[in-house]
């Protein structure tokens, strides 16, 4: 097996490693790959989207899966699939789209792969009714630090089962998932955006619509002035008929290699909040967009993540359980406007249950992600933040993850002892790591 | 809708190799069956599962070994046998399979040149030999061998592996020549660095090609019926500079 010497880095930029690196195109050199890892460590690694340290493993090795893109089996009467972790969201919905199917949970980007999107048990916009990747996944195979492959669901190995759902990669080397996608006539979305004054406004809109609309999901403008607090759009999709015709694509372009790092402050992000909220009329707006551009928007501005320049940046991103959700919410966002720190891309989503990994993130409530050019003093913010969500029963997502602390993990995730127990038994010494699990010491004590 | 590989069926010889992969799911994109050949037959199968889903087409596997070539004869066999069964069907190949141990393992251990020969090389011209008469009787097909600049000059870097597909290159110029009565047309494609297993992660690689590119490169040449073209197409003029040194002068370099 050949390895390489590289240097990646997270999504956002702000942490960086250098790794050895092997890319299997068969699943014999996987193991072999995997058979040659020692005290380093291994760190498998998808598409590159998290946007801290989880893909992360510096001085280690690492695996990355972007060959490993084959679909392995599909049944046009169950919408059952199987395909090879490399795969990305994107590939399936072009090729399944027109065929009727279409993945029944996504995350904002399709860059992402289903080997990743397993290790996040990742959400969408339709986390009330559809739940987290996680709960569509039929069985997976595994490929163990010991070297067997061993097939895993509810119910053979159902411990090992949701450890790795939303394992992060550590139980083992995924190298098949079977899922089932969900049959759909409409090839795109009718989508409304209303304009919400401030945030009770905001959380009584996704309230109403989050029994009742397929998708919903709101942008917050998090600049606004203490009386707006919380204003900006919910934007409620469902699916369009089937005769509808989509806005076309706009095209592809790529963000420029070096963006100055103060190109976004405090001024610009204003402007550009003021302008995205104004594109909407006050009596809102319909349009119809393929599930693509509805299910995807970044996607089409590639390397976006340069747009915070060289320094990079953070996201943010926790779940607030429904009862303390909107103080928690009021008093996150209060935070940031204190800390007068630019967030521009604020979004706002409701989650309806509980995923099923031990380190699932998702739970009934609301989810806010903000972002934030990371700045001296970033950390100290990332820390109010964290406390705010711990005060309210919340959680980080560890997906976006870069500044949890390890006391803040072990209280967000309740299940972390059964993760830790199954780590113990099919990984005893440590092959499988990552930055992130050395940050969070999420082995520490198996 | 008639694409432009409607009738035909791919062979592909060394099916596990990312070029191979890529070409074959380019191929059956345009209407292409396929017969995927190869060693690792589990991770072929991985392969044509995935090709019949996205395109629906005809995909079969074969085991298929480089060496020993005395099973060349039944293999060439059954390709004609899965062709014949479709009335006018065109058979052609794609030969993707290569070895390249080390020239430093290869120093120490003669058993690896061998092996470099005898998959670069004899096993190559081998089974080439053992289609040729099929290619002949079904007429019009296309032959696209994946070879590689190294057979252009000998460098101290890789030169048993460079000696074999020079070998290999000019096997084809004769096989060329056979076969144009026939009206079937060799392709000789001399790859540069590719980004693939076989090079990832070897030191003094630039400019390495996707292998998709290099697939899309080798069907493009074989639909144009091409005698010897380059990929990426610098390579050409490299190649041409690097053959122009005089011999004198090749070996005190550092390129050498």
């Amino acid at each position: 097996m050949n390895w390489k010497r590289v240097e990646l880095g997270g999504w956002g930029r702000t942490a960086v490693a250098e790794m050895l690196a092997a890319r299997p195109e068969r699943l014999g050199e996987v193991q072999r790959a995997l058979a040659q890892v020692g005290e380093e460590g291994l760190v498998v690694r998808g598409g590159g989207r998290s946007y801290g340290d989880a893909a992360l493993n510096g001085g280690g090795r690492v695996l990355l899966t972007e060959r490993l893109d084959r679909i392995l089996a599909f049944d046009e009467k169950t919408g059952e699939l199987v395909v090879e972790p490399g795969v990305t969201f994107g590939e399936l919905t072009r090729l399944f789209l027109p065929r009727g199917y279409i993945v029944p949970v996504t995350p904002g980007t399709g860059f992402a792969t289903i080997g990743g999107a397993v290790a996040m048990d990742v959400h969408g916009k339709n986390h009330d009714w559809a739940g987290s990747f996680g709960d569509h996944v039929l069985w997976l195979d595994l490929l163990l630090p010991s070297g067997q492959v061993v097939r895993v669901s509810p119910g053979e190995r159902p411990e090992l089962f949701l450890a790795t759902i939303g394992g992060l990669g550590l139980t083992g080397v995924i190298t098949a998932i079977s899922m089932r996608l969900m049959h759909t006539p409409a090839q795109g979305v009718t989508v409304r955006e209303t304009r919400v004054a401030d945030l009770d406004a905001m959380l009584a809109e996704l309230h109403q619509h989050r029994s009742t609309s397929t998708f919903s999901v709101a942008w917050i403008d998090a600049q606004a002035p203490a009386r707006s607090l919380g204003r900006g759009i919910v934007e409620i999709a469902d699916p369009a008929p089937e005769d509808s015709r989509f806005e076309t694509a706009p095209r592809r372009r790529t963000m420029p290699k070096h963006v100055p790092s103060a190109f976004l402050n405090s001024v610009s992000v204003r402007l550009f909040n003021r302008w995205y909220s104004r594109r909407i009329a006050p009596e809102g707006r319909q349009r119809s967009l393929s599930f693509e551009r509805f299910l995807y928007p970044l996607d089409s501005v590639l390397e976006w993540n340069r747009l915070y320049g060289r320094r990079g940046f953070f996201q943010f991103q926790c779940v607030l359980p429904d009862k303390d959700g909107p103080a928690g919410l009021k008093q996150l966002l209060e935070t940031v406007a204190k800390s007068r720190r630019a967030s521009f891309l604020s979004v706002l989503k409701t989650l309806g249950r509980e995923g099923r990994g031990h380190l699932s993130f998702a739970q009934r409530g609301y989810t806010l992600a903000l972002d934030f050019p990371r700045r001296s003093g970033t950390d100290v913010l990332l820390a109010l933040l964290e406390r705010v969500v711990l005060d309210h029963g919340g959680r980080v997502y560890l997906a976006k993850d870069a500044a949890l602390s390890r006391h803040g993990f072990a209280a967000m995730y309740p299940k972390l002892d059964r993760f830790r127990a199954v780590l113990h038994e099919v990984d005893p010494e440590g092959r499988l790591t990552s930055d992130l699990a050395r940050r969070l010491a999420i082995r520490a004590g198996t | 809708m008639t694409l432009p590989w409607t009738g035909h069926t791919w062979l592909v010889l060394g099916a596990s190799s990312s070029v191979a992969r890529a070409f074959a799911r380019l191929a059956a994109e345009g209407g292409a069956d396929l017969l995927l050949a190869g060693r690792d037959r589990a991770d072929i199968e991985r392969t044509a599962a995935d090709i019949r889903l996205r395109t629906g087409r005809s995909v079969d596997v074969l085991y298929f070994d480089a060496d020993p070539y005395t099973d060349h004869a039944g293999f060439a066999e059954a390709c004609r046998a899965k062709v014949a069964a479709v009335e006018g069907q065109y058979l052609d190949v794609f030969l993707a399979f290569g070895a390249m141990p080390s020239q430093e393992d290869i120093d120490r251990d003669f058993t690896l040149a061998q092996q470099a020969i005898t998959v670069n090389y004899t096993g190559a011209v081998s089974i080439l030999a053992r289609l040729a008469p099929v290619l002949e009787s079904r007429r019009g097909g296309r032959v696209v061998v994946l070879t590689s600049v190294a057979g252009d000059r000998g460098r101290g870097k890789n030169y048993v592996y460079g000696s074999a597909k020079a070998g290999l290159n000019t096997y084809l110029q004769g096989l060329r020549g056979r076969l144009h009565g026939a009206g079937v047309s060799v392709t000789t494609v001399k790859a540069g660095f590719l980004d693939t297993a076989m090079t990832y992660g070897l030191p003094g690689m630039f400019k390495v090609a996707p292998p998709g590119l290099c697939a899309r490169a080798c069907l493009a040449h074989a639909a144009k019926r091409r005698e010897i073209a380059y990929f990426p197409g610098f390579w050409r003029f490299v190649m041409a500079i690097l053959k122009a040194i005089p011999e004198r002068w090749f070996k005190r370099l550092s390129i050498r």
